[in-house]
């Protein structure tokens, strides 16, 4: 700067050129850097959830089969596949199904995770210990707790039935995993099983954050027991509450191992879901033409529910 | 007052403990029957009376393959994603770009996608370019359960690290890249140790990708092997339990001696 100052005043003004332009190509490389940490990520995001979300939407107006691996050709049927999905008989039992599967599961694990939380809020010897085993469910591969209850839960030698009998509960055995009438039952309870932690450890954390001088004031008032729940924890819990239950249906939703590991959709379809019909489609009637479609479908239900997660996340960061 | 009270607590960790007992009984289950053998007994005794390894001894048998194919795609997936992970994690944390707040907002939508959309359309994408059946293949893909997570638990944890850290740095001459490196990721090493460990489980767990993008026996996570166990009726729970503890320990083991590194992700599952 100096020694364009002293190069007289014909150059001063061309100087400020120089440098802001100098500047600007300063800025510019330093925003190309700063963007090159965020390059493998994006080209990661794009290739690893853009790509298959368009392809997915594109295949589920697509005739696109085993020919299609061979022959490279895919025919554009437009709605043909939603019309042959939903007017497909099973089409009706998946959407019953996923409805009641991610309601039961959603209720069980809240109600349950709920009161863990409020249990081990109460601090205790080991207290800290026993509540971070309890993560244990979670943290399994699915597949391998599925095995487990497939065997815990079958008709014939399975633990809970021996159980129930030699308790004298039941006289006959309850076919849990094989009569359509209680199939999406044990379905459900594995799959709260695994919920419980998740459930509970996010709930734990919110309960932690309400502060202790609510309570104490509270008692001061006479709220103490069911009434310090209703008028001071739960309204101080319900941004926690939304954002689980979200959580909680966008994770039932996807749901794939348990089901297939247990029933595999079975039996007659009593456990037959968006999820599991989508892959028995695709892979398994190689029509990945109708399996993009019914997978387009869970796609729209799950997008409802994660925008509504993210308005409510907004509204939590907000308050 | 005092002795109600500690009773009281002392009854309270009773109740936890038989709590504990009664979540974790599949877990006991799974140990216990897996101890007893291969034999085709109608039901399994409460207590594992006389061990046998025979279970283990035809587990490993079956699954020695699978159990190398998933440790070798664990640890590839963990290696993709912090490398991808790790970066974006520290821009998203310290630069103001514009289209950041769109990539975010995507990362967030992308972890609700569900697995079987991904797994529909990269089976034919990997069908064309070769990666069905390979462990590469399988790494790409399990990193999706990952990536997302690893981001958006490490930009949270260095949007805590002072800014005047790694400006000294800069002033002292070091460009974005020696910031990075020798001071951004050394001092978040406990939140990459979070996102490792999870995309390790996550990809030790993945069941997903492992039956869709996999369709021979050669290449196979141990998570299949369970799975083609339980695919008609099972005639020996022994192995089927054995496989299924083995896939188990990581867990069990990294729950054990990383309890707060596991504590700190699983409240970061629903992290902003």
């Amino acid at each position: 700067m100096t020694s364009t100052l002293a190069a007289g005043p014909a150059r001063a003004a061309a100087a400020p050129d120089v440098v802001a332009t100098r500047r600007r190509s300063a800025r510019s490389r330093e925003r190309l850097a700063q963007w090159a940490f965020l390059v493998p990520a994006i080209v990661y995001v794009v290739v690893f959830f853009g790509y298959p979300i368009v392809k997915n939407l594109v295949m589920g107006s697509q005739d696109y089969s085993v020919r299609t691996f061979v022959s490279g050709e895919a025919p554009w049927v437009g709605w043909a596949n939603y019309a042959e999905v939903v007017s497909s008989g099973i089409f009706r039992t998946t959407l019953v199904n996923t409805a009641l599967f991610t309601l039961g599961s959603i209720v069980g694990q809240f109600v349950i995770g709920l009161l863990f939380a409020l249990f081990f809020k109460r601090r205790f010897p080991l207290s800290n210990l026993l509540r971070s085993l309890l993560l244990l469910p979670w943290l399994l591969p699915m597949i391998a707790g599925t095995a487990v209850w497939r065997w815990i839960l079958d008709q014939d030698g399975g633990v809970l039935n021996e159980t129930l009998r030699s308790l004298h509960l039941i006289s006959e055995p309850i076919h849990w995993l094989t009569s359509p009438d209680v199939a999406l039952v044990a379905v459900i309870l594995v799959n709260v099983w695994v919920g419980i932690p998740f459930n509970m450890t996010l709930l734990y954390s919110g309960l932690q954050s309400i502060p202790d001088e609510l309570y104490e004031a509270g008692a001061l008032d006479g709220a103490t027991g069911w009434k310090a729940f209703w008028h001071i924890t739960w309204p101080n819990l319900r941004a926690v509450v939304s954002v689980v239950l979200v959580l909680g249906v966008i994770y039932t939703l996807k749901v794939l191992d348990i089901i297939l590991g247990l029933t595999g959709g079975g039996p007659a379809n009593a456990t037959q879901t968006l999820a599991t019909d989508s892959y028995h489609r695709s892979f398994q009637e190689f029509s990945f033409g109708t399996g993009a479609a019914v997978s387009n479908i869970l796609i729209v239900v799950s997008l409802v529910f994660a925008l509504v997660y993210l308005r409510v996340n907004r509204r939590a960061v907000d308050e | 007052m005092l002795q109600t009270t500690d009773a009281r607590k002392l009854g309270h960790t009773i109740v936890g403990i038989l709590l504990l007992a009664f979540m974790l009984f599949p877990v006991y289950w799974m140990v216990n029957v897996s101890l007893q053998g291969g034999g085709t007994a109608a039901n399994s005794s409460f207590f594992p009376t006389d061990i046998t390894f025979e279970g283990y001894r035809r587990a490993l048998e079956d699954q020695t393959g699978n159990l190398v194919t998933s440790i070798v795609v664990a640890l590839g997936s963990v290696l993709v994603t912090l490398a991808i992970a790790t970066p974006a994690a520290y821009a998203l944390s310290r630069f103001r770009l514009r289209g950041m707040g769109v990539f975010l907002f995507a990362l967030l939508l992308a972890q609700m996608i569900p697995g079987i959309v991904i797994a529909n359309s990269l089976y034919s994408l990997f069908n064309s370019v070769g990666l069905l059946n390979t462990h590469v293949g399988l790494i790409l893909a399990d990193a999706t359960h990952a990536v997302p997570f690893a981001i958006l638990i490490m930009s949270a944890f260095m949007r805590s690290i002072p800014p005047a850290l790694t400006e000294a740095a800069r002033v002292d001459g070091a460009g974005h890249l020696r910031a990075f490196w020798s001071i951004v990721v050394p001092v978040s090493r406990n939140s990459l140790i979070t996102a490792g460990l999870f995309s390790f489980l996550f990809a030790w767990s993945d069941f997903m990708f492992g039956l869709t993008l996999t369709t021979g026996a050669d290449i196979k996570p141990i998570t299949l092997g369970i799975y083609d166990y339980l695919q008609g009726n099972v005639q020996s729970w022994g192995p089927v339990m054995a496989t299924a503890v083995i896939s188990s320990l990581p867990a069990i083991v990294l729950l054990v001696v990383a309890q707060r590194y596991i504590a700190a992700g699983a409240l970061g599952g629903a992290v902003k």
